[in-house]
């Protein structure tokens, strides 16, 4: 319809010139980066990413933010590995416990992870405490609910030997010339798949992006914000739940440290991908790319042997970069 | 009208813009524009929402670069690269959206950003004296050490002036200084615009409304579809050759006739509407018609803002009943008001009307969304894509296509768009708080008729105006409110505008 001058272009696009020149890089440092065995981790470690970024992005369109995701992702995580572990291992940590089908202990734990995301939402749909400090809260009570959970059940040591039934769902795959397909790949994309069918062809998902985008406004057209968002941060809870799962099924092991930080990688990915912080801005499509160059980065630059805390050090700044895009697009168009 | 012009030279010009054009990807904002203003004169600006009057104003403040002419001011030719640099060189505005820190003192919002200094400290001694002096020339009453926060939008709007003021401005813009403003309140505007045309300032007066702009301007030009159109003495003009000007064709009648008469049935009783929290309604009782408009005036905190948000669930209901069709209802919450077919068009169409991030597709089915929703909650994109289509068609919005964010459409169009937001819901009540508020003159009637459109399909209209002219212009009967009550109920044929201030300020 109209077309752009090129600095605009430019100054649109730039974190991910930013990426592709970072990309470039780590191809000309060793070229062996590109193989398909690469792309095939790089899937496997985005396919559960990919689940949190979704998931947390509900909050974020609403005009909230999530800090509390990480350690429920790791309550998840803890609840499936104590409940699903070999039952030929002797240093089960319910010895007594009959090996249960596997999707029960994960329909479980999300359950308690919507639950504490339903009390996350009631807190900031509701009683209107402000999103930042209400996760803030909350993660520090699902840590230390976890902590002392994994204290009782384990004496603090990781919660390992899990069930082949269990870690086969998330590990098992096809591999073609090289090129590892596993399973969590494919949840992965039914759950995006998922996310981006409730955004985009549902009332919850139009509510949700009325939500964020005027809440005042939506308040008039009808829409019914605590209900809306509270189904939002229940869909959030699930996933983190789901994700979980996968997550401590894939790695076969977990402790009371499992997801913390992860927000952070979600939140990042989403602001990458083109989700505003200011709320009502915001697609699937961003997301998933937000994702995948943030895993090819850092999955690259690990790869070429960058010192780890100079990796930091980028995907902050990749970070910085892209706020201060968002940024500059919302002081354009008032 | 003031004639007393001091001008020593009659030919010089104070600020001289010519020949300024501004392109932006795919449109045409400013096609080859004069704007040429002399000291000790009101020069209006004018022209429909999109005429390009604002973006002449961000070239001259240096928040657009102009692509073609050049901007003479007192005679040096200047480039401002920013409002500041333009406030520091003479050159002034008081915005329509009034950008004050509400939380500070008046002083300090006066003096922002330049406060005078006693070595490292802020000297409020002479800020507060210098102050006190422009406010005294000015003769405007308010306390500089009150917050700007506790004022009422007339008097932040004189704080804005003493700024410009302040700054030793040679020209002052005025951006629709007058949209929330009493008739009183006005009436002292012009006063202290009088004062500052007679100290050697050229204003530039943008405004929509056209009484007010023949009433207080020496000079006019008129914009239209980013293009000069016109510029001379507004002696030579009268209200339709203003509106042929602007519209660029002939506008016989400014208010669309009306074929039917409203029925004696009753569709809505209100008896003693309360709100609970302060400032709200305090008691209000009407009734309204199947096919009536009823008009609503009232000064500024009058409440009528107030009185139809409680009706529709917006605000806490204190007391009184609603009975639709002899039917007690409650309205507790918008939700429940939009299902018993009530719907509301708010005054501040930015704040509570449009999702700015948002397309014109969502913008016209949100308050109707249940309708496009299967019982799994599963939206129908067909039918969502004919109603849009019909809000595009029907009200005529101006627009690229549906994909496009109502950000980007000028406020007339987003009205149009809200308007067909509640006209898909098929209102039988339907509350229209300033509807034309900040709406150019073509746009106007159109919003006009379609009110009128609605009353003739047997829809019961509550339409709040500040505006006499169409108040009395379009409505059948008109309730006036003074204070939280209403003050009397009368008919809009018969009535004079003393009557309705008369009423209007009953309770004060």
């Amino acid at each position: 319809m109209k077309s752009k001058s090129i600095k605009d272009i430019l100054t649109n696009n730039a974190i991910y010139i930013v990426l592709l020149l970072l990309f470039v890089t780590i191809i000309i440092i060793d070229p062996s980066f590109l193989s398909l065995k690469n792309a095939g981790f790089i899937l496997s470690q985005s396919a559960t990413r990919m689940i949190f970024a979704c998931a947390i992005a509900g909050p974020i369109v609403l005009g909230g933010t999530d800090l509390s995701a990480g350690r429920l992702i790791g309550l998840s995580g803890l609840i499936t590995a104590s409940l699903l572990q070999a039952p030929d291992y002797i240093a089960r940590v319910f010895p007594n416990l009959p090996q249960l089908p596997i999707w029960l202990p994960i329909i479980l734990a999300m359950l308690i992870c919507a639950l504490f995301s339903l009390i996350h939402g009631y807190l900031v749909a509701k009683l209107k405490v402000a999103p930042f400090i209400a996760s803030l809260g909350m993660q520090l009570v699902v840590y230390g609910l976890m902590s002392v959970y994994f204290d009782a059940v384990s004496d603090s040591a990781p919660i390992g030997v899990l069930d082949a039934r269990f870690t086969g769902f998330a590990q098992n795959g096809i591999t073609i010339f090289g090129f590892r397909f596993q399973f969590i790949i494919l949840y992965a994309v039914i759950i995006v798949a998922l996310v981006w069918f409730i955004w985009n062809k549902t009332k919850l998902g139009k509510n949700m992006f009325a939500i964020g985008g005027n809440i005042e406004a939506a308040t008039v057209s009808g829409v019914n914000i605590v209900v809306n968002m509270l189904a939002i941060y229940v869909l959030a809870g699930l996933l983190y739940g789901f994700g979980g799962a996968l997550e401590v099924a894939r790695t076969g092991s977990a402790t009371n440290a499992l997801g913390q930080g992860y927000e952070l990688d979600a939140i990042a990915s989403c602001v990458v991908g083109g989700v505003s912080m200011r709320g009502g801005i915001g697609t699937i499509k961003g997301i998933i790319t937000g994702v995948l160059l943030f895993q090819v980065i850092s999955y690259g630059l690990v790869y070429i042997q960058v010192n780890p805390y100079l990796v930091y050090f980028i995907k902050g700044l990749i970070i910085l970069i892209a706020v201060v895009i968002d940024t500059k697009k919302y002081i354009k168009k008032k | 009208m003031m004639t007393q012009l001091k001008v020593q030279n009659p030919d010089s010009y104070l600020l001289e813009m010519n020949g300024i054009s501004k392109s932006f990807p795919g449109v045409k904002a400013l096609d080859n524009v004069h704007l040429k203003v002399r000291p000790h004169t009101v020069h209006a600006l004018m022209g429909e929402n999109g005429a390009g009057k604002s973006t002449l104003m961000k070239c001259l403040f240096g928040i657009y670069q102009h692509d073609e002419g050049e901007i003479i001011f007192n005679n040096e030719k200047i480039h401002f690269r920013n409002p500041r640099q333009a406030l520091d060189n003479g050159v002034s505005m008081v915005h329509q959206e009034l950008n004050q820190v509400q939380e500070r003192s008046v002083m300090e919002n006066i003096w922002l950003g330049r406060f005078p200094m006693k070595g490292i400290v802020v000297d409020r001694k002479k800020m507060y004296n210098d102050t006190k002096k422009i406010f005294d020339d000015l003769s405007i009453d308010i306390d500089p050490n009150a917050l700007v926060g506790s004022l009422s939008v007339s008097q932040r709007q004189m704080v804005e002036i003493a700024k410009a003021v302040s700054s030793n401005a040679k020209i002052i813009v005025f951006d629709e200084p007058t949209s929330s403003l009493t008739e009183v309140e006005v009436k002292h505007l012009f006063r202290i615009i009088d004062r500052l045309r007679n100290d050697g300032c050229g204003i530039i007066y943008i405004s929509h409304k056209l009484e007010e702009i023949l009433e207080i301007s020496d000079e006019v030009t008129v914009l239209r579809d980013g293009k000069w159109v016109y510029t001379g003495s507004s002696k030579d003009l009268d209200i339709d050759k203003l509106i042929t000007l602007i519209v660029g064709r002939e506008l016989t009648n400014r208010f669309p006739s009306r074929k039917s008469k409203p029925s004696d049935e009753i569709i809505l009783r209100v008896e003693n509407l309360a709100g609970e929290y302060m400032p709200t309604v305090v008691d209000a009782s009407f009734e309204l018609r199947k096919g009536e408009i009823l008009g609503v005036a009232g000064l500024m905190g009058s409440r009528r803002t107030e009185t139809i948000e409680t009706l529709f669930g917006l605000r806490k209901r204190k007391g009184g009943v609603i009975k639709l069709k002899g039917k007690q209802i409650e309205n507790n919450n918008p939700r429940e008001a939009i299902s018993n077919g009530f719907a509301l068009l708010t005054e501040e169409r930015r704040e509570t009307g449009i999702f700015p991030t948002l397309d014109i597709t969502f913008n016209s089915i949100i308050a109707n969304i249940d309708n496009y929703t299967n019982k799994f909650g599963i939206l129908n994109e067909k039918k969502i894509a004919e109603d849009t289509k019909w809000v595009i068609d029907t009200l005529s919005v101006k627009t690229p296509g549906s994909k496009t964010k109502i950000q980007n459409l000028s406020g007339g169009n987003q009205q149009k768009v809200i308007m067909g937001r509640w006209l898909l819901t098929e209102p039988t009540i339907m509350l229209l708080d300033e509807p034309t508020r900040g709406i150019d003159v073509g746009a106007k009637y159109d919003i006009y008729e379609l009110i009128i459109e609605c009353a003739e399909k047997g829809n019961a209209i509550i339409f709040i105006s500040s505006e006499m002219p169409e108040l009395l212009g379009i409505s059948d009967r008109i309730m006036v409110m003074s204070n939280g009550r209403v003050a009397g109920i009368v008919d809009a044929k018969t009535t004079t505008q003393e009557e309705l201030l008369r009423l209007a300020s009953k309770y004060l």
